[in-house]
C-alpha cells in the first residue's frame, strides 16, 4: 500500500434494522480522484461520516498512511458534509480563520490561507459579509473553502457538485484535480455520472451498503457488455433476436441497438445484418459509466 | 499551499480555548450585549434611587403649626427625638393656608388651637405616634396648670416623674444596617436569577443554532463533542461574568457615592460572593441547558425543552423574596442547601448576615457535587443528541446513548 493512502477496511454499520454498510472495503490512493457513486440510501454518506468519526462504525477500521485514523489524523482531513452548514451570522473571513484554527493551524497561517482561498474562489468582495447574506452559490464556495482552508492531507467531499451552477462545477473540478495532483487522496460522492467518468481515476459503486464495483473507469467499462448500433433499413423486425450472445436493446426505423456479451462475436452480427440487405452503419460503442451503473444497481454484481 | 503539514494537532486546551474565544468575540461585540447591559443598569439605578427616596422621605412627618400652637414646636421636636421619630415643624401663617398645604401634600399635619386644646388637621389619618405626641403635649399643659393650682412646682414634679424609667436589657444587639443589607440582598438575588437564566438560555440557543445550521457536523469532524460543549459553556459563562461584574461594580459605586449605601464593605463582600455563586450556578445549569437544547433542531422547539429548567430557576427566585425577609428561618436554611436553589438563595442570606460559615461551606460542597453530576449527565445527553437532526429527541433515548 503506497504511503498516505486512505483505506476503508471491512467497515459495517447498522441503524436499528437498517444495514447501512455491510463490510465495505476500498482505498483512495494519494494523488487520485476517487468517485463514490450509488443510489440514494446506498450508504455513501454513512461511509464518509465514519471516516470523519462523526458516526462510529460497528466493525471494521479506517486507516490513513497505514495507521488507524485517530482524532489527531481527522483534524487533517478536509470535509464537506452532505448537509452543508456554516455559522449563518459569522463573517466569511472570520469563519474560515476559525475553522482553520480548529483544524490546528496557527493564527497567521490560518489568516493567510483563508485569504488565499477567498481570493481563488472569487469571494474577495464578500469576505466581510455574514454567510447568511451570501447567495447560495457563494455559500457553496465558502463551504468548499472551509474544507480546504487548513491544507488537508485527505479530502472527503459528500456530493460537492450538487446544486452548483455550471461555472461553479468547473471551479470545483479544477480545485479537486489540482488537490489530487498535489498528492492528496480525494474522495467525493456524486450523482452526476458523466462528471465522475470525466474526472475520476477510479470509481467505487455502492449498492445497499455493499461495494459492487471498484476500479478505474476504463477497466470497469471494458469488462462490461458493449453495445452495437446497426443501421440496416431493409432488415425485417426481429432479425437479430436469435443471434447468440446478443440482446436487442431497441429497434426503430431500421436502426437497431444491440447489447453484446463480452465473448460474443461481432463479425457474425455483421454477417447477419448484411444478409438482410445494405448496412449503412455498424458501430461498436463502449458502455458509459451511467449504463454500467444502471446494470450494477439493477443486477447487484457485475464481476 | 496544498502540501500537508505533517506534525500538527489541536490539543484539547487549544480546542476549548478557540471555541470559548469565538463565543466571547461574537457575544461581547454585539450591540445587544451593550444595550442589554445599559438597560439593566438603568433599571438598577432606578431601583436604588427609589430606595434612596424611601429611606430619606418615607418616615419623615412635616407638621405645620399655626397661631398659639407655634409654642409646641420645641416640645414636639424633643418628644420626637426621644421616640426616634423624624418630625419637622414649620410655621404656617393661618389655618386656611395650612389647609391648602395639607391638601397639596406639602404638610402631613396642620396643628392649630392652644397648647392645652390642640386641633390637628390631616389628609386622611393621623400617624399614631404623632397623635400620641400631640396628646402628650396637651396633657402636659393641663397637668402643669393643675399642679400650679395645687401649689406644686411643675418642673420639680416632672423631673421626678421623668427620672423613673423602665430597665431594658437586650438579648441581641440591634443591627442598624438591616435595611441596607436587605436592599443589597435583593439586588443580588435579582442579578443572579437574571444572569443564570439569560446565559444558560444562551448556551442552549447556541447549541440549537449550530444544529439548525448544521455547522455542528464540520465542527465535530475536528473537535470532540465534550470540548465543543466545554468551550461554549466557558465562553458564555465569562460573558455573563463580565456583565455581572460591570453591573455590580457600577451599581456599587453609584449607590455608595449617592449615599444610598453606607455599608460599602458589606456590599463589596456580597458582590464578590455573588460573582462566585454566579459561576457555580451558571456551571450547574449550563450543561442542563446544553443537554436540553441539544434535544431539538429548531429554534421554534427550544422553548418547550427549556421551560422545565427555567421554572426551577424561577421558583428559586420567588423563594428568594421569602428567604431574604427571614434569612435565619429554618425554611431559608433548608432551601439554601438545595444545590439547584443555593446559587440564587445563598448570596442573599450571606448579604443579610444570616449564613454561618459552616452553612456556606456545606452548600458550596453540595453545589459543587451537583455540578459534577449534572455536567456528566448533560454532556452525555449532548453527545448522544447533538448530531441527530430532525424531530425532537426524547430524553430517555438520549440518555441511553
Ligand atoms: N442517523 C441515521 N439513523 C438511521 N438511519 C440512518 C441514519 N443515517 C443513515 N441511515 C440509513 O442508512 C442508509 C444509508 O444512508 P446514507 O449513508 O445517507 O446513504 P447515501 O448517502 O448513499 O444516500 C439509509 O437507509 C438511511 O436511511
Ligand atoms: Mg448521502
Amino acid at each position: 500500500m503506497p504511503q498516505r493512502t486512505l483505506e476503508i477496511d471491512s467497515v459495517s454499520k447498522r441503524f436499528g434494522d437498517v444495514v447501512a454498510l455491510d463490510s465495505v472495503s476500498f482505498d483512495v490512493r494519494p494523488g487520485e480522484l476517487f468517485g463514490f457513486v450509488g443510489s440514494n440510501g446506498a450508504g455513501k454518506t454513512t461511509a464518509m461520516r465514519i471516516v470523519l468519526g462523526v458516526v462510529s462504525a460497528d466493525a471494521g477500521e479506517v486507516r490513513f498512511d497505514g495507521r488507524p485514523v485517530t482524532h489527531e489524523i481527522r483534524t487533517r482531513i478536509g470535509y464537506m458534509p452532505e448537509e452543508r452548514g456554516l455559522y449563518p451570522k459569522m463573517k466569511v473571513l472570520d469563519q474560515l480563520v476559525y475553522l482553520a484554527q480548529l483544524h490546528g493551524m496557527p493564527p497567521n497561517e490560518a489568516h493567510r490561507n483563508a485569504e488565499t482561498w477567498i481570493g481563488r474562489l472569487g469571494l474577495t468582495d464578500r469576505r466581510a459579509d455574514e454567510v447568511q447574506k451570501l447567495s447560495l452559490g457563494n455559500q457553496q464556495r465558502v463551504q468548499l473553502a472551509a474544507a480546504l482552508v487548513h491544507d488537508p492531507a485527505v479530502l472527503v467531499l459528500d456530493e460537492p457538485f450538487s446544486g452548483l451552477d455550471p461555472i461553479a462545477v468547473d471551479v470545483m473540478s479544477d480545485v479537486l484535480r489540482e488537490q489530487a495532483a498535489s498528492g492528496v487522496p480525494v474522495i467525493f460522492s456524486s450523482h452526476q455520472l458523466e462528471l465522475v467518468e470525466r474526472l475520476c481515476d477510479r470509481v467505487g459503486i455502492i449498492r445497499s451498503g455493499r461495494i459492487v464495483a471498484c476500479d478505474s473507469v476504463a477497466e470497469l467499462t471494458s469488462s462490461a457488455a458493449s453495445q452495437l448500433v446497426v443501421s440496416a433499413p431493409a432488415a425485417p423486425p426481429g432479425w437479430a433476436a436469435a443471434l447468440p450472445g446478443v440482446r436487442v436493446v431497441s429497434e426503430s426505423g431500421g436502426s437497431t441497438v444491440l447489447e453484446l456479451a463480452p465473448d460474443a462475436d461481432d463479425q457474425s452480427v455483421l454477417a447477419a445484418a448484411l444478409a438482410t440487405g445494405p448496412v449503412h452503419e455498424f458501430t461498436r460503442r463502449k458502455a458509459s459509466l451511467s449504463e454500467l451503473f444502471r446494470t450494477a444497481v439493477a443486477e447487484g454484481a457485475i464481476r | 499551499m496544498t502540501q500537508p503539514t505533517d506534525r500538527r494537532s489541536v490539543t484539547p486546551l487549544t480546542a476549548v480555548r478557540l471555541v470559548a474565544l469565538r463565543e466571547l468575540n461574537t457575544r461581547l461585540r454585539t450591540r445587544g450585549f451593550v444595550a442589554g447591559t445599559l438597560l439593566i443598569l438603568a433599571v438598577l439605578v432606578g431601583y436604588l434611587a427609589l430606595q434612596a427616596s424611601l429611606f430619606s422621605d418615607a418616615d419623615r412627618t412635616t407638621v405645620g403649626l399655626t397661631g398659639q400652637a407655634a409654642a409646641i414646636a420645641e416640645p414636639l421636636e424633643q418628644g420626637a427625638r426621644q421616640l426616634d421619630e423624624d418630625i419637622r415643624t414649620q410655621r404656617v401663617p393661618d389655618v386656611e393656608a395650612g389647609r391648602e398645604q395639607v391638601r397639596a401634600g406639602e404638610l402631613d399635619v396642620l396643628v392649630s388651637g392652644s397648647p392645652a386644646n390642640l386641633r390637628a388637621l390631616v389628609k386622611t389619618e393621623l400617624d399614631p405616634q404623632v397623635r400620641a405626641l400631640l396628646s402628650g403635649i396637651s396633657q402636659q399643659e393641663v397637668l402643669d396648670a393643675k399642679l400650679i393650682e395645687a401649689g406644686l412646682d411643675p418642673a420639680e414634679v416632672m423631673s421626678e416623674v421623668n427620672s423613673v424609667r423602665v430597665q431594658v436589657s437586650t438579648l441581641e444587639t440591634p443591627d442598624p444596617e438591616r435595611g441596607q443589607r436587605l436592599v443589597v440582598a435583593l439586588v443580588m438575588l435579582g442579578l443572579l436569577y437574571m444572569s443564570i437564566t439569560t446565559y444558560g438560555s444562551l448556551v442552549a440557543q447556541g447549541i440549537v443554532e449550530e444544529k439548525a445550521s448544521r455547522v455542528v457536523e464540520i465542527l465535530l469532524s475536528t473537535v470532540r463533542p465534550w470540548h465543543l460543549l466545554l468551550g461554549k459553556v466557558i465562553g458564555l459563562g465569562l460573558v455573563g461574568l463580565v456583565q455581572l461584574a460591570v453591573l455590580g461594580v457600577s451599581g456599587l459605586v453609584m449607590a455608595t457615592s449617592t449615599g444610598v449605601l453606607t455599608i460599602s464593605g458589606v456590599a463589596t463582600q456580597t458582590l464578590l460572593w455573588g460573582l462566585l455563586w454566579y459561576l457555580l450556578g451558571f456551571f450547574l445549569y449550563a450543561t442542563v441547558f446544553a443537554g436540553a437544547g441539544s434535544l431539538v433542531s429548531r429554534q421554534e422547539d427550544m422553548q418547550a425543552v427549556l421551560t422545565p429548567v427555567t421554572i426551577v430557576l424561577l421558583v428559586g427566585f420567588l423563594a428568594g423574596f421569602a428567604v431574604i425577609q427571614e434569612p435565619e428561618g429554618t425554611a431559608a436554611v433548608v432551601l439554601s442547601m438545595i444545590p439547584f436553589l443555593a446559587p440564587i438563595l445563598m448570596p442573599g442570606r450571606i448579604a443579610a448576615g444570616a449564613a454561618g460559615w459552616l452553612e456556606i461551606a456545606l452548600s458550596l460542597a453540595l453545589t459543587v457535587a451537583a455540578i459534577a453530576v449534572l455536567t456528566w449527565l448533560g454532556a452525555r445527553v449532548y453527545r448522544a443528541a447533538v448530531l441527530r437532526t430532525g424531530s425532537r429527541i426524547r430524553l430517555r433515548d438520549a440518555l441511553r446513548g
